[in-house]
């Protein structure tokens, strides 16, 4: 009883409600909905396929850009809308070094690496705005989010190229022999490693103390201008990733549709993970499952056949009532109307 | 002496004493409409042509009054240190609702006005109480309504629809002429500027907007609860209440801008209006207003508004015909307004001028 009001008390409690209700609608509508089947795909690997797999699946880029924002979102009190433009930026530097080379291992390490650089150069120029000149970082990541994308128009001038190597299917999909699709691996890479420095460095400590009192951090020693800057190259390299695996899935660079309003759903995977998106405290589990979350109700809207622009209606009724159940006000709320009706009066138990 | 006597002159003339600093709000403003002004005079030395025609400075007006009357509520959100990002979406969801009642269901045309601004205020009562009295942060609930929104306008009707109501029609034909301005034709003939009546009432609304940010007891209580919240509350000014009715404010204004689209386009597209809200954000930030709240002007949003789309003008004359070059200069000057002010913010912060 007491692990379980610690639980309802735990910044964790929103999404994993969330969560519950999303399995346990889809339990009563359709048990197939769960199922997991191996199958054979064009390449004669024996591969896992099923809603499950692709929520997962999908789910991989928005995982990745979640870490990134709610690092971001804790130590700037805002949050980076560029996020989209910028991976269509990396994703084309991705394509332009593959192209103009033979596709092996290394040149797509250095491609990658080549593409996380112009990230990380991209997203210092917000990250700039925000620390040194004190702008809100929304406001600062506007100028990337118009601009953004017609810089990526111009590194590919104008195409959308495609690029074609079974290489590059080993990352976008499936490694033979491995029946789990490589994206859900690499975020499973990326998520340990994420973890292992956030549990061994101080950079989840200090992120937190200049998110929540930025002068109190700077008598306390920290830079907040050094941790503010490297919040935002946490997010260029993320953002290269998740332009990366986007690429390799789809097989083609596309500036104006790669990760489109992916921003948004970033931002809103933070919140659903029950961070506040006004800086402060953060917990990275609750954004990644505020992530699935967002795939697992876009994929179940995809099963109960709505349509696709129809999609985002729902989903946005569906956020809203989860952000409503979450909301402070709500809580107290509730408490109070538990209080009324399901404990003793207190004068009784003085009596007694 | 020389120096003092022109300063009491200066002093006089103002009314003020000279040590009284100007408001942020009305420095941002200034700067903001010198700006626009002296690259429209740029524009004009440098490029003439289509910029001595007087025709194409109104015909910004005529393109962007829904976007002048959308930045409007934009401001007085963000004024009261919120943001809206749902007004893109809603002049989706406006302009499609009216076509099809103006088409399938017979309505009339006051009756389509009506549904306009009873969307507009439906969403924005819905979002004020959400974000005012259940403290839900204001992106995620304006973010829900502009994801509504877009969602709500495919299930409106999956594919664009044009009106053709002649009575409609005769509206959205209907050109105001302004007397005394123009050019001359190559036969010699005068032809006269015109004007949408979409300007007017986007103009209207620029000033109401003013007059009541400026002169009444819920303008001046916006701008405390925006620069301080807290203190606000201390001086008992009713927090809550003046965060809902400024979401209320945009949402119906959102309403009024979807129809001035409406009149201007005649058509409802489930893409209408794509990144509004993102060049709204773009021209209240350019006139002056900050994020942060308590600081901006509506009609410092007004030149934020011609100038952004002076400044595509400008890139079109100068030959650089691929849209992206507009992309990249707007995303430019944003990045110059944006540091110009936060430099002259950080200044007037250290000479002790409370901003």
């Amino acid at each position: 009883m007491i692990k379980l009001k610690k639980l309802s008390n735990s910044q964790l409690a929103i999404p994993l409600l969330a969560l519950f209700l999303v399995i346990i609608f889809n339990l009563f509508r359709d048990v197939g909905f769960f199922s997991i089947s191996v199958i054979r795909n064009n390449y004669g690997n024996l591969v896992l396929s099923g809603n499950i797999i692709s929520i997962l699946n999908g789910g991989s880029e928005l995982a990745v850009l979640a870490i990134a924002m709610t690092l971001v979102t804790s130590a700037t009190k805002g949050q980076d809308i560029s996020v989209g433009a910028l991976a269509a930026i990396a994703g084309s530097v991705f394509v332009r070094i593959l192209r103009a080379n033979q596709i092996t291992m290394p040149v797509i390490l250095l491609a990658f690496l080549a593409a996380c650089i112009v990230a990380i150069l991209f997203a210092l120029f917000t990250g700039t705005l925000v620390a040194f000149f004190n702008i809100q970082p929304m406001i600062a990541s506007l100028i990337l989010f118009t601009a953004g994308r017609p810089i990526a128009y111009w590194i590919n001038g104008g195409a959308t190229p495609t690029v074609e190597s079974p290489l590059l299917d080993c990352i976008g999909s499936f490694i033979p022999g491995i029946p789990i699709p490589s994206p859900i691996l690499i975020v499973i890479i990326f998520g340990i490693f994420v973890s292992l420095v956030l549990r061994f460095t101080n950079l989840g400590l200090y992120t937190q103390a200049v998110g929540i009192n930025e002068r109190a951090a700077r008598l306390n020693g920290i830079n907040p201008v050094f941790i503010k800057l490297l919040s935002f190259i946490i997010l260029g390299v993320c953002v290269a990733i998740a332009g990366c695996i986007n690429v390799c899935r789809i097989g083609l660079i596309n500036h104006e549709t790669i990760l489109i309003d992916i921003e948004m759903d970033a931002i809103l995977a933070v919140a659903i993970g029950g961070n506040s998106l006004s800086g402060g405290k953060f917990r990275l589990a609750g954004s990644v499952i505020g992530a699935y979350i967002i795939q697992a109700l876009t994929i179940t809207l995809y099963a109960m056949k709505v349509p696709s622009t129809a999609v985002k209606a729902y989903k946005a009724i569906v956020i809203i009532a989860i952000v409503v159940i979450g909301s402070p006000v709500v809580h107290k709320y509730a408490h109070e109307f538990r209080e009324k009706f399901f404990k003793k009066p207190m004068t009784v138990t003085e009596n007694n | 002496m020389t120096n003092k006597t022109a300063k009491n002159l200066f002093s006089e003339i103002l009314k003020k004493k000279p040590e009284e600093p100007i408001s942020s709000t009305a420095l941002l403003m200034i700067i903001t409409v010198c700006a626009f002004v002296v690259m429209y005079l740029l524009a004009m030395a440098v490029w003439g042509g289509g910029f001595l025609n007087p025709q194409q400075f109104f015909d910004i007006f005529n393109n962007n009054a829904y976007l002048i009357v959308i930045s409007c509520g934009l401001t007085v959100v963000m004024i009261g240190a919120g943001i809206d990002i749902s007004v893109g979406g809603m002049i989706a969801l406006v302009t499609m609702t009216c076509v099809v009642f103006l088409e399938d269901h017979g309505g009339s045309i006051i009756g389509s006005m009506f549904l306009a601004l009873g969307i507009g205020l439906a969403v924005g009562v819905v979002q004020g109480y959400l974000v005012s009295y259940l403290k839900i942060q204001p992106f995620i609930v304006t973010l829900g309504g502009m994801f509504f929104a877009r969602g709500m306008t495919t299930i409106v009707s999956g594919v664009p629809r044009t009106v053709t109501s002649k009575a409609f029609l005769a509206i959205k034909n209907f050109r105001i002429i302004i007397p005394g301005i123009g050019t001359y034709g190559k036969a010699g003939n005068f032809i006269p500027v015109k004007i949408e009546p979409g300007v007017i009432i986007a103009l209207v609304i620029v000033l109401v907007i003013w007059w009541i940010s400026k002169w009444t007891r819920f303008g001046r209580n916006l701008y405390a609860v925006g620069g301080n919240s807290q203190s606000a509350l201390m001086l008992g000014i009713n927090v809550r209440r003046t965060t809902f009715f400024s979401y209320v404010i945009s949402g119906v204004l959102a309403g009024i801008g979807g129809y001035i689209y409406l009149l201007h386009t005649g058509a409802g597209n489930a893409s209408n209006a794509t990144a509004a809200e993102m060049q709204a954000i773009a021209a209240s930030i350019i006139g002056g207003t900050l994020l942060n709240g308590g600081v901006g002007s509506v009609i410092g949003t007004l030149f934020g508004v011609l100038s952004l789309k002076t400044i595509s003008n400008i890139v079109i004359a100068s030959g650089l015909r691929e849209p992206y070059w507009q992309s990249i200069t707007t995303g430019l000057m944003l990045c110059f307004f944006i540091l110009l002010q936060s430099v002259i913010l950080a200044i007037r912060k250290k000479k002790g001028i409370c901003s």
